[in-house]
């Protein structure tokens, strides 16, 4: 890293001593996490590991405490209308409502840009255009949004958050209802609203492989506590994946990244 | 901050210069079927008034303008105390219903919210009811209040009896929880009806439903909370639109929906306590207006709640002239009419919303 001040990078998300309970449980244990600015971090770790409610404290939608600051924004304290500006969160099953077409939708993503009782000026129906235009959605807009299949609704859904112009995205497990041509669609074009937007994103991901292939930094949650972070030739070992997921997996790496190659119980094939 | 730009500054979409015109003309539809509407309310009934004296005589009461209808005093007395009076009323009646049918339907995400059907209107009933037997007929001011009381007291109910069963949100169980706390209310009103039945026929005439014909006094209570109660759910129509991702997503989108919930519900109770306290319950307004508007134009607020209230206001005066004339010279109550006609519509709406599942 250098040391040259200009370059030096700047930390856009900082957690320390973080825990939050969910139905008077606690399921986040003294989270500490810093991201820096423009990068991609992807959280990982076993169902129930406490990815979903790190993702909604740093949006904002579950108190927490501990010291937490997003985006120079402090979630909890302050107003809902300034964390949306800030950091807007895609969410795993997004809800599609009847009747609404899908540029109806993606407008929603203006929503804390708008004052509370005032309407979309020109300014909010451009920002949606580029929008619409930069993910190719042109052909969607005028569709309702119930009548698209899981990896277009994605996108749009993506279009949404985008249209909230936030600094960071956090995306729950994105692709987790879509097929492998999808997702790496829906992935890359996340990466690219990255390096061209510097945008800040920390995603939830279930496949290991491509949370280690997008994702700079990894940092492994197992019972709401984080057990790893760093590079993720590091985190993802073969005996951290065993001992957290309780699975038998080979680590293979190739030049496109390491890969996560669950194995089969050798001992019931004879 | 995202910049996006690639230097495409392409005009507006075509869907925003297109739709504007067809929104104003859709209004302007349903704001000439009220006139009509409430002409027809005003025409029709035993007292034969000709549509030309009406109309010059509203137009003689219209400042700077002096004609002469041709109408008797006597028939003026039924134009200005007995029908239009009504008529007002109906329109009043009509338009908050609907219009508290679509804050409920989407503050609650349910498609079978309704006044009637979430026990707001029994809740209010029953409160008005106390007021009345209890409190001994007491004037105007006390019953709306004790009304409002009631109607928040059921709607919380059921809120609460209907998330406690259903989990989350289940449509249909929040409907049964409003059947049941609808019932209680109702058997709590018979019980102080029994006791106190000197004044049994009174209330058990405004129970079903009708619109008065005591002159003003109904319209003058019940339009500040009608005006009000309009006013606020108007201001929050782009809110309501983002309510319908739900409160996650809605949160996230910079909203606080329990804050939005709590007070538009209070809203569309205090407005639906404050019309029930004037015209008995009369249901299915809140259910039948608001679909058949969303069938014909979407379920954008923005144009969903004015129109509601337009149609919901020619929906009431017009059942109130069925109710008028099916039995003339008897009157049949208004929510005979308004049922016979919601039930059925309701039944498809349940088809419906079923069928989505």
């Amino acid at each position: 890293m250098k040391s040259d001040v200009l370059t030096t990078p700047t930390t856009t998300v900082s957690c320390r001593q973080l825990s939050a309970e969910r139905g008077g449980v606690e399921v986040l244990h003294g989270v500490d996490l810093n991201v820096t600015a423009g990068s991609w971090v992807s959280l990982v770790g076993p169902n129930g590991s406490g990815k979903t409610t790190l993702l909604h404290v740093l949006a904002g939608l579950v108190p927490a405490t501990g010291h937490l600051q997003v985006a120079d924004v402090a979630p909890g304290r302050a107003g809902r209308r300034d964390m949306a500006r800030a950091v807007a969160l895609m969410p795993q099953r997004p809800v599609v409502p009847e009747g609404v077409t899908v540029r109806e939708l993606i407008h929603l993503g203006r929503t804390p840009h708008i004052p509370r009782f005032g309407s979309e000026t020109a300014h909010d129906r451009e920002v949606v255009n580029r929008v619409v235009e930069r993910l190719e959605l042109e052909a969607f807009a005028p569709r309702l949004a119930t009548e698209l299949s899981g990896g277009e609704l994605q996108r749009v859904v993506l279009a949404r958050a985008l249209a909230q112009q936030p600094r960071v995205l956090l995306l729950d497990e994105p692709t987790s209802a879509l097929d492998i041509g999808h997702q790496q669609q829906v992935l890359e074009l996340v990466d690219s609203m990255r390096t061209e937007g510097d945008l800040t994103v920390i995603a939830a991901m279930h496949d290991l492989t491509s949370a280690a292939q997008y994702g700079e930094r990894l940092v492994l949650l197992d019972r709401g506590h984080v057990v790893a972070d760093g590079a993720p030739d590091d985190v993802l070992t073969a005996d951290r994946i065993a001992q957290v997921y309780g699975a038998r997996v080979e680590i293979l790496d190739r030049p496109a990244g390491r890969a996560v190659l669950p194995l089969r119980d050798s001992t019931k094939d004879c | 901050m995202i910049s996006l730009s690639r230097g495409h500054t392409r005009a507006l979409p075509p869907g925003g210069a297109r739709v504007l015109p067809r929104n104003v003309l859709v209004l302007t539809g349903a704001v000439l079927a009220l006139f009509a509407a409430m002409l027809v309310g005003i025409l029709v009934g035993p007292a034969g008034l000709t549509p030309g004296g009406v109309l010059l005589d509203i137009a003689d009461r219209l400042p700077l303008v002096d004609v002469d209808s041709g109408l008797s005093t006597r028939q003026q007395a039924i134009l200005w105390n007995i029908r239009m009076p009504r008529v007002v009323l109906g329109v009043l009646v009509g338009a908050m219903l609907a219009i508290a049918g679509a804050a409920y339907q989407g503050v609650f995400r349910n498609p079978l919210a309704d006044p009637y059907l979430l026990g707001v209107s029994s809740g209010a009933g029953l409160g008005a009811t106390l007021a009345i037997v209890v409190g001994g007929a007491a004037g105007f001011a006390g019953v709306p209040i004790a009304a409002f009381a009631g109607g928040l007291l059921a709607v919380g109910a059921t809120y609460s009896l209907g998330r406690t069963v259903g989990g989350s949100r289940s449509e249909v169980v929040i409907i049964l929880a409003g059947v049941a706390v609808a019932a209680f209310a109702n058997a709590i009103q018979t019980f102080f009806m029994q006791l106190h039945d000197d004044t049994l026929r009174q209330v058990y005439s405004w129970m079903l439903g009708r619109l008065s014909t005591d002159g003003w006094s109904d319209v003058v209570v019940v339009l500040p909370y009608v005006v009000v109660t309009v006013a606020i759910i108007a201001l929050h129509r782009r809110t309501l639109d983002v309510m319908a991702v739900g409160d996650v997503e809605a949160a996230s989108l910079g909203i606080n929906p329990a804050r939005v919930r709590l007070l538009l519900v209070c809203v569309a109770t205090l407005g639906t306590a404050a019309v029930v306290s004037a015209s008995g319950l009369i249901g299915f307004v809140g259910i039948v207006v608001p679909h058949a508007v969303r069938l014909l134009v979407g379920p954008g607020h923005r144009l969903l709640l004015p129109l509601s209230l337009l149609v919901g206001a020619s929906f009431l005066v017009l059942a109130d002239v069925l109710a008028r004339t099916v039995m003339s010279p008897a009157e049949l109550p208004i929510g005979v009419v308004t049922a016979a006609i919601g039930a059925p519509f309701f039944l498809v709406v349940l088809r419906r919303s079923r069928g989505v599942r």
